[in-house]
């Protein structure tokens, strides 16, 4: 790791000054950047922590909508128990010591092609607010590691529409423990949503084959002679291409079966 | 009435307290005054040659104090191999020289080829990631066929990636292949023993210091064996006289056999004190660990088996190919061949056994031993062809292994491949399994996993390895380059508290508990009143550390043998201070009394005396109360045992569960059942490990794909199941004066075997019989692929 300078703004306008400085970048639960920086990958002249910010903190569900704040950290959104897709996927990220350090608006900045939270917004259509804009989830995303963020812009809160029924199923990658494959489900009374993690090469997507097919019959049985498209998908050490498309198809089956 | 404490007993394991608040002391837990720090540029190619490594920036850079590079080490002598084999041709094996940091060529991802030492570990680094190293990356060599085959060479000067093609044992060649070629049935079994990272939690680390005074030099380091680091370093590499270099081993965080070997950055780390006058520290970074720490495993096998209709076993014959890495590691040479090839007749009375083991060199880190050390790799080879026969000709696996079982009236005996079996009763731990495991209830328990939609799987194994390494003369015959005794030194003080100094190496064994336990039986006085001073070579009598499961039946024998001097003499102090013949003197619970009176003394009085030698026979007796003996052991010992294990498959995804596991295990008499459950715990969870999750894994480039934890997959508790573990059908060796045999390795040999045979078990029962293996790691993407093929 070089040396940083370190900064914890109580604010976001004082945040947006402090990152306006070259080679400086923000810091929420740091368990992805800080793993970068020890490796020497990254080395931001100054870290601008988001978690002194107190408007970017919390949970709050007020009618349909979840607002959760963009430092808020997953064990307080899992802790909030907003709605049990939710509830479960932040439970089920990494480690209590990732849950009690790592925050919803650096996973979402973050995009990691395996990461869970990406599915989460994207199959309930999530609103992310940043300092200067609202962005819909489906705009948001954009491939591996890329979303729509500008170069200085934070995540301040991310707003979620409750779903009448929703669950996330993560198959675990047996290394790192982060989604192989996760799929979201979201029922609407105007549809339902799917999206996948871990599985494409192009990032979180939403399987509309399976969304078509669900919202006109939430059952299993709606799903389970669908497939995706095995060519997209990723191939690595831990799962073939064939092996992750069928992991899509399961797992979808299995998030409708325990949907509440 | 139960005994209280001693052998037998299951006392806490008093170190604990101390590793678990946080006060053991590690190697990394030193600081000396004036420290400076060491850090390796390694190389990011698996293969190059080096044209030039250019350190004219890096050498101005703050903080930094000297730059090493291979150059600089090209005249002092190499790592060496421990052991000299020779090919079937009578050939001795290539020994290509491996230097302290590499030379002309690197051959590994992670390969150092220079070091810096700074002031601070940041200014080195950033000192390291100055140099520019020039070097013309060759093709690598990694897979063992494509190296075998020619082509490029690992090392050029050898001609070859061959580094021996053995064959064990030569004269049952020509039966072995006849009694195949003959036999009514023979089954046929590839496999790949899986390469795997050992992972200690602790990451090597060294401190050199050295006194310009005097010239000793200290070195505290990582290691399982003090001694045999110090002989490696004086005899071999930088010629440091023995008595000049003193090696310190304190609190080691795990070792699993990557830190019985010495490695180049030990060295480096001492010739740069003696360069700067400074002590030099190093500790590896979890990267630097995974790339450059001595890997397990890594073998490519394909074994048959022949017997009768009925399931008699007629032959084995095995053809490996074993991964050596890039350079030869201490022990690589022996791993592969004695410590596997021996073992291949397993528990069976197999009359015909013949085993071939090309080793290979790759640009891949070294592999050497590893929790078991080619026990494992043989007994995975056996007991998956033996349970895939028992699948061919339809016999119940247990019934089939019973059936080849020695007999409890067969021993001591000779076994096909060599070894000569002093105990056993291999039927008596499978009677103990069938007693423990609710077998009965297998078919009920597999109907609920159904209705889940889960396939459930049973699976048997049964091992024999050999541990208490070694005869010396045996394996001087065998091509050892040391001997494999063990010592220990009792020093009883004045006070009446013991000091007892040993050859053996705690690295999470429970030694310091142990031990005492062996040493208050015989001499009748609180355990707690005994301390183990181990890992320090200024300290302790000349051992051979610890591996291959031998503290115990080796320095554990030298720890008897000593203080049973120390009664031979403590009962002449007593015979004269008793005034009563020695031949007159009993001593019992730790008292000498005069056998037929009632004068008796104090084992304290009589330790009081030897060094408050007032009225002493100065004529006849030396004072003091301090004895050595060294232990050479007569064989070695074979623990042996029965595992099962149950297994649910999720056909969807391939996901393996290990629902239960049973182990049962002879080991022998066992000092504390306490701690001799953990190992088997411990093994059990490596060897689940291995089985389930370990996938040491190179591209063809020859980088390493998982190389972090986020790719690397460790067993986790959320992975183990609740062990049932049986230790009472014990029939303890005869040869050592304990009749221990060892047990930390035994989890791991026993266990993957187990959980593969339980695979494919619940496979077959979902009808998937087209499965007859999947290799290591099992997991849920194997597994799926295997049924959807
Ligand atoms: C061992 C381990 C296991 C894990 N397992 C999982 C898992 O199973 N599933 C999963 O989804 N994730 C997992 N993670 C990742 C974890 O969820 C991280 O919390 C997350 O990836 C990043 O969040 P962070 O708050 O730590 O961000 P940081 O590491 O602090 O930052 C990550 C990036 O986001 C930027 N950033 C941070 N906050 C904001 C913001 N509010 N607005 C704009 N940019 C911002 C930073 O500048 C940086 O570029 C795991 C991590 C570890 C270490």
């Amino acid at each position: 790791m070089y040396n940083f300078e370190f900064v914890k703004p109580s604010n976001v306008a004082d945040a947006l000054a402090a990152l306006a400085s070259e080679e400086a970048q923000a810091l929420g639960g740091g368990q992805t950047l800080i793993p970068t920086m020890k490796q020497r990958l990254a080395s931001p002249e100054k870290l601008v922590s988001l978690l002194g910010i107190s408007e970017m903190q919390g949970v709050d569900v007020s009618g349909n909508i979840v607002t959760i704040g963009g430092a808020t950290t997953h064990a307080n959104v899992a802790a909030a128990d907003a709605f049990s897709g939710l509830t479960g996927l932040a439970s089920g990220i990494g480690d209590p010591a990732v849950r009690n350090r790592g925050t919803i608006g650096g996973s979402l900045a973050n995009n990691d092609p395996a990461a869970c939270y990406p599915a989460a917004a994207l199959a309930t259509g999530a609103t992310i607010v940043t300092n200067s804009r609202e962005i819909l989830a489906d705009d948001y995303f954009q491939g591996m590691f890329t979303t729509a963020l500008k170069e200085v812009e934070i995540i301040t809160a991310v707003r979620i529409p409750v779903p009448l029924a929703s669950n996330y199923q993560k198959f675990e990658q047996p290394a790192s423990r982060f989604a192989l494959v996760g799929v979201f489900v979201a029922k609407y009374v105007d549809g339902v949503r799917v999206a996948i993690t871990g599985a494409s090469e192009n990032g979180v997507f939403r399987w509309s084959e399976a969304e078509a097919a669900l919202s006109v019959n939430f059952s299993y049985d709606a799903i389970s002679s669908l497939s995706v498209d095995a060519s997209d998908m990723i191939s690595d050490l831990h799962g073939t291409k064939e092996y992750r498309a069928n992991l899509v198809r399961v797992l979808t089956g299995r998030a409708v079966l325990s949907a509440s | 009435m139960p005994k209280d404490s001693g052998i037998g007993t299951s006392p806490k394991r008093r170190e604990d307290v101390r590793f678990l608040t946080g006060n053991g002391k590690y190697t990394d837990d030193i600081n000396l005054t004036g420290q400076s720090h060491a850090v390796f540029a390694r190389s990011d190619v698996a293969h190059g040659k080096i044209n030039n490594i250019d350190i004219s920036v890096a050498e101005n850079m703050p903080g930094v104090l000297a730059i090493f590079t291979g150059e600089d080490f090209a005249d002092v002598g190499g790592n060496p191999a421990g052991w000299l084999i020779n090919s079937r041709d009578g050939e001795p094996m290539k020994e290509p020289k491996r230097p302290v940091l590499a030379h002309g060529k690197v051959r590994h991802v992670g390969d150092a080829y220079a070091a810096v030492v700074a002031e601070t570990a940041s200014q080195a680094q950033d000192a390291v990631d100055a140099i520019i190293a020039d070097i013309t990356e060759f093709p690598a060599v990694v897979d063992m066929e494509t190296a075998l085959a020619g082509g490029g060479f690992v090392h050029d000067e050898i001609g070859t990636n061959q580094c021996f093609d053995w064959g064990w044992i030569e004269d049952n060649r020509a039966a072995t292949d006849a009694a195949i070629k003959s036999a009514p049935h023979v089954t046929t079994l590839s496999l790949v023993n899986n390469r795997v990272v050992p992972n200690a939690i602790e990451t090597r680390a060294s401190i050199a210091d050295y006194d310009r005074g005097t010239g000793d030099y200290i070195l505290y380091t990582t290691s399982q064996n003090p001694h045999l680091t110090r002989l490696l370093i004086s005899a071999f590499v930088l010629g440091i006289p023995e008595n000049k270099l003193r090696v310190v081993s304190p609190d080691v965080g795990g070792g699993f056999g990557s830190k019985i070997y010495h490695y180049g950055e030990e060295a480096l780390v001492l010739a740069a004190a003696k360069k700067l006058c400074r002590p030099v520290k190093w500790t590896a970074s979890r990267s630097e660990s995974f790339l450059t720490d001595a890997h397990g495993r890594d073998h490519v096998t394909k074994i048959e088996l022949a017997c009768e209709k009925d399931g008699t076993f007629i032959a084995f014959r095995t053809d490996t190919m074993a991964n050596v890495g890039a350079y030869l590691s201490n022990f690589s040479t022996v791993t592969p061949t004695f410590l596997h090839g021996t073992l291949m007749a397993g528990n069976y009375t197999v009359p015909n056994v013949y085993v071939n083991v090309k080793a290979v060199f790759t640009n891949t880190a070294p592999v050497d031993a590893y929790r078991g050390a080619g026990r494992p790799e043989a007994t995975y080879s056996l007991e998956r062809v033996i349970d895939k026969c028992a699948r061919e000709l339809s016999l119940d696996p247990i019934e089939l292994r019973r059936k080849n079982f020695i007999k409890p009236d067969q021993f001591p005996y000779a076994s096909a491949a060599g070894l000569e079996y002093d105990t056993g009763n291999y039927d008596a731990l499978f009677d103990k399994l069938e007693e423990i495991v609710d077998f009965g209830g297998f078919n009920a328990r597999r109907a609920a996993s159904e209705k889940n939609g889960k396939l459930r799987g049973l699976g048997i194994n049964s091992y024999i390895e050999a541990c208490g390494i070694a005869p010396s003369n045996l394996v001087g015959i065998l091509g050892a380059r040391v001997g494999l005794y063990d010592a220990a030194t009792v020093r009883v003080n004045a006070t009446g508290n013991i000091s007892v100094m040993v050859g053996a190496h705690s690295h999470g064994q429970g030694h310091a508990t142990a031990f005492p336990q062996v040493v208050s039986d015989m001499l009748g006085v609180d355990e707690n009143s005994i301390e183990i001073v181990h890992g320090d070579t200024s300290k302790i009598p000349f051992g051979m550390g610890s591996y291959g499961s031998r503290s115990l039946a080796v320095c554990g024998s030298a720890v008897v043998r000593a203080t049973e001097k120390i009664i031979n003499k403590a009962r002449k102090i007593a015979a004269h201070m008793l005034e009563a013949s020695e031949g007159d003197i009993d001593f019992k619970d730790g008292k000498f009394s005069v056998t037929g009176t009632d004068k008796s003394l104090a084992f304290g009085e009589v330790a009081f005396k030897a060094y408050v030698p007032h009225d002493y026979p100065h004529d006849e007796l030396e004072p003091g109360l301090e004895e050595t003996a060294f232990y050479d052991p007569a064989n070695f010992t074979y623990p042996s045992g029965a595992y099962a294990c149950e297994v649910e498959v999720d056909p969807d995804t391939g996901q393996v569960t290990v629902e239960s596991f049973t182990a049962v295990d002879d080991f022998g008499n066992v000092i504390n059942p306490m701690i001799v459950t953990g190992q088997v715990h411990g093994g059990i969870g490596q060897g689940i490990g291995q089985a389930l999750l370990e996938n040491c894994t190179y591209d063809e480039s020859g980088q390493l794909l998982s190389a972090s934890y986020m790719d690397y997959a460790m067993p986790r508790a959320s992975d183990l199941p609740f062990y049932n573990v049986d230790h009472s059908c014990a029939m303890p060796c005869t040869h050592n004066p304990l009749g221990v045999k060892g047990c930390g390795e035994a989890g791991a040999i026993g266990s993957p075997p187990t959980i593969v045979n339980a695979v494919v078990d619940a496979l077959h029962s979902g009808g998937h019989t087209h499965v007859t293996h999947i290799d290591m790691p099992v997991s849920p993407v194997r597994v799926w692929s295997a049924i959807n093929n």
